[in-house]
């Protein structure tokens, strides 16, 4: 039987989009699906907001952007990738800008360089402050010139068919009609995004549950490094709306509760009026979650209805830099939180934002599962180590979405028949998901397993774990899946049936969760994301190790660990503040950044 | 605060009713809920089978816009306090074909979308490593309004002609191919205007201005339209009066 298309991917946003449009450049003869639930400029990447790194400023080099990624993720990423990624990120940029990506400019017309945290020379590309949206805008615009790329528009993925060792493609609902089918394929890749709904306050949309993750880790496929999930440490809250990273790369202050610039006592280096790199405000986001829960033990944060607060300071900045250039976040403060950073202080708290973690891939996006790639939020390659850095994700996406589109159509070049023995699993699937669970008439309302679940990962794998927390966290997982299955689906309709989905998205996210728990159990160090209360030191004798969780038979996690590659920078202690001037293969200067308005 | 608003919810479900229906619930109105929040509410306590798109809760992905007490809004940037007491009203975005409760068919614009050549059009693509196309800011400035576009549908929603003739191109669709056209990168703009010179091209709009009224971005369609109105009109004198080649 011929497969319906060379390659599916799962997900249309910035890294399926860029996978898609590479299988396209690669070989024109090959048939794309890109196979999505929502339109693909609904996806996520949308709200990305600060900028993207590639190193393009006379001062800076590949090697320094490498190694703030390395020091950045405290060690923990591999090497090789992250000199192929700092490499490549800026000629990826370079090709959005040729594809009409509206980068904010120099005066001079040359395309314009932010700082961001963890970062020691301006390397963020921007669009003001709306960086994915254009991003994703023009990936998807472009997209559209190559007719070789078929989209399904509202089609959510179930299951990945798995016969003779091989990926062979998905079954998929197409929402509208409600229809169950296969989509066959040589080879596909899964680019869903992250898993932040996991958690109770997330930046993340509703979307991000995950499902590319649940998807190959069902399929067989490992899942590495999931104990590393970022706080971002500025997020509104009750809406967990993000106030970007830029806000305090343009001056942005964090005070307390008596108006002090707290960080300073968290070895993030000493207050300056102006930013200083790697330094304060422009600390990694690891380090500021983490000096945040200090505050709040310290009785240093304001109370409000929706938890404790620190306050973001932008006053000193200005209407007319805020307007320039973060628009955005004058925008939402003044549309969800009543009040205008050009006068008001911006109350803001740490925000479950980005999962270092995902499907174990190589640095060509390919999974230990013949004919499976993965790439963007969902993969993990790893170069984000233990925290990634602010502007580091939206390049990933390129580079790894670039390097998994052409693995993926090399290897779908390769004439392969889908085997017979996934007629039979279509089948079940399709019986699964259009009788059974339209037919699950159970007690538990999906929203409070849901809420019951979010609150298990906030209370266990927070911003700080020990044992038992972990260990409290696995047992009430466990009892959510007997909840899980007694689940009541009202919606017994074909059409636009969204419980349905709310359904398999939830049981995705319990498996995940599932992952996160285990890793982070069994990691008895600190390290980058990865806090541990009972083991708060870094332990490169044991833990110099990525974890990679597999699925057992009877779906409970086994961890495992594979080594980390070191290329060119032996771990180090990581440093910040004045002592990382002097940190790096390259001599910095650690002075204020320069003045001066870029757009 | 935690007053309560009384909500009004179109349903439609094409395996089982010939006709649109409204189900009517009590729900509470804290300051801080949006619209989309109320909605939640009731798929998540209430009645799981109402079905509306959502995704972002922030104003930027494009997903939630509905019809709120007759106007089309996003329905995550609307706050539900702004009604109370109520009763709030929420349906589908109008002129488009309903699948099902509060969700709209916009294949039509997918499909609009890509008539326009929503991308950059060159004879001659500079290799990368030439570097940037240089781009000042003032350049930028040209073209940026129109590409804060999120697709969000509210301009199709209020725009008149579209509900009248649906073979009309619309705003959003015109308002992208301007992106374009003002970008110094881009070549396109004749090819461009081939397609927006037909009958259901730009000259379907009669100006009523619907569309900016209701942009949540500012894009300005309605002046995206109208300057290529006056494009379009200079080219056709332009060939008019001037022999093929000239």
């Amino acid at each position: 039987m011929t497969p319906t298309h060379d390659v599916v991917l799962v997900g249309g946003g910035g890294a399926g989009l860029r996978a898609a449009i590479a299988i396209a450049e690669f070989n024109p003869r090959l048939d794309i699906a890109v196979v999505s639930k929502v339109y693909p400029m609904r996806s996520h990447t949308v709200s990305a907001e600060g900028g993207a790194a590639g190193a393009i400023a006379a001062d800076d080099s590949l090697d320094e952007h490498a190694f703030d990624t390395i020091a950045g993720g405290d060690w923990l990423c591999d090497q090789d990738a992250v000199e192929a990624f700092v490499r490549e990120a800026p000629q990826e940029l370079l090709r959005l800008e040729h594809w009409g990506c509206p980068w904010s400019r120099e005066t001079n017309g040359r395309v314009g360089v932010r700082p961001f945290g963890g970062m020691k020379k301006m390397r963020t590309w921007f669009a003001a402050d709306k960086t994915g949206f254009h991003m994703l805008h023009t990936l998807f615009q472009t997209s559209l010139k190559y007719t070789t790329v078929k989209r399904y528009d509202e089609w959510f993925v179930t299951k990945l068919l798995v016969d003779e060792g091989r990926v062979q493609g998905v079954v998929a609902i197409d929402l509208a009609s409600g229809r169950v089918d296969a989509i066959t394929a040589r080879a596909v890749i899964l680019c869903t995004g992250g898993c932040g709904k996991v958690f109770p306050f997330t930046t993340n949309a509703a979307i991000n549950t995950g499902d590319g993750m649940a998807l190959a880790y069902r399929a067989g496929a490992p899942l590495k490094d999931m104990e590393f999930v970022q706080y971002h440490p500025t997020g509104l809250p009750f809406t967990g709306i993000l106030i970007t990273e830029a806000a305090r790369a343009e001056g942005g202050y964090l005070i307390n509760k008596d108006g002090y610039r707290y960080l300073q006592d968290y070895n993030l280096g000493k207050p300056h009026k102006e930013p200083v790199f790697k330094s304060m405000e422009l600390g990694p986001r690891d380090r500021l979650s983490q000096a945040f829960m200090k505050e709040l033990e310290k009785g240093r944060t304001i109370e409000t209805p929706y938890g404790h607060v620190v306050h973001l300071d932008l006053r000193h900045l200005g209407a007319k830099k805020i307007d320039a250039k973060i628009p955005f976040v004058r925008e939402l403060c003044m549309k969800y939180q009543g009040l205008d950073p050009v006068k008001d202080l911006i109350p803001v708290r740490p925000v479950v934002h980005y999962m270092m973690g995902g499907v174990h891939t190589d640095i060509n996006g390919a999974t230990p599962l013949l004919g499976l790639y993965a790439a963007g939020e969902t993969a993990c390659v790893s170069i984000n180590g233990a925290n990634r850095l602010g502007s580091n994700s939206l390049p990933e996406l390129l580079v790894f979405g670039a390097r998994a589109g052409r693995a993926a159509a090399e290897y779908a070049s390769q004439w392969f028949e889908v085997t017979p023995g996934i007629v039979a699993q279509i089948e079940d699937e399709r019986r699964y998901v259009e009788r059974d669970l339209l037919n699950r008439k159970g007690h538990e309302r999906i929203a409070d397993v849901r809420a019951e679940m979010q609150k298990t990962m906030e209370a266990s794998a927070g911003i700080y774990r020990d044992r038992a927390s972990l260990a409290r966290g696995a047992a009430e997982l466990s009892q959510l899946r007997g909840r899980l299955a007694d689940l009541c689906i009202e919606d017994d309709s074909r059409t636009f049936n969204t419980e349905r989905v709310s359904a398999l998205e939830l049981g995705f996210m319990v498996d995940i969760a599932d992952t996160i728990i285990a890793a982070a159990a069994k990691r008895e160090e600190s390290r980058g994301a990865h806090q541990r209360t009972d083991f708060p030191k870094r332990d490169d004798v044991r833990f110099l190790s990525h974890s990679v969780v597999f699925r057992n038979e009877d779906g409970s996690p086994r961890v495992d660990y594979l080594p980390v590659t070191i290329t060119r920078w032996p771990p180090a202690e990581r440093v910040y503040g004045e002592a990382a001037a002097h940190a790096g293969s390259h001599q910095g200067t650690g002075s204020t950044l320069p003045a001066g308005e870029t757009v | 605060m935690r007053d309560h608003i009384k909500v009004q919810v179109a349903r439609y479900l094409p395996e089982k009713q010939s006709e649109q229906t409204f189900d009517e619930h009590e729900i509470p109105c804290p300051k801080d809920w949006v619209v989309l929040d109320g909605l939640n509410y009731i798929k998540d306590r209430i009645d799981g089978s109402l079905s509306f798109r959502w995704s972002c809760r922030m104003g930027i992905c494009g997903s939630c816009g509905m019809t709120v007490n007759g106007e089309p809004k996003l329905t995550c940037a609307t706050f539900l306090a702004e009604y109370a007491p109520g009763p709030i009203r929420i349906e589908p975005l109008r002129n488009f074909p309903i699948i099902r409760d509060l969700i709209v068919d916009i294949g039509d614009f997918m499909r609009k979308l890509v008539s326009v050549k929503p991308w950059i059009v060159r004879k001659y693509e500079k290799p990368l490593r030439d570097g940037e196309y240089i781009q000042t800011p003032q350049e930028l400035d040209e073209f940026k309004q129109f590409s804060m576009c999120i697709n969000c549908m509210l301009c199709y929603a209020a725009c008149p002609v579209y509900g009248l003739d649906p073979k009309f191109i619309g705003p959003a669709a015109i308002a992208l191919a301007q992106r374009y056209n003002l970008d110094n990168r881009d070549e396109g703009a004749a090819q461009r205007m081939e397609v927006l010179s037909e009958h259901a091209g730009m000259w379907g709009c009669t100006f009523v201005g619907e569309c900016t009224k209701v942009c949540p971005k500012h894009v300005d369609p309605a002046g995206a339209i109208q300057r290529y109105k006056l494009t379009g009109a200079i080219e056709s004198m332009k060939a008019f009066f001037m022999p093929r080649g000239a």
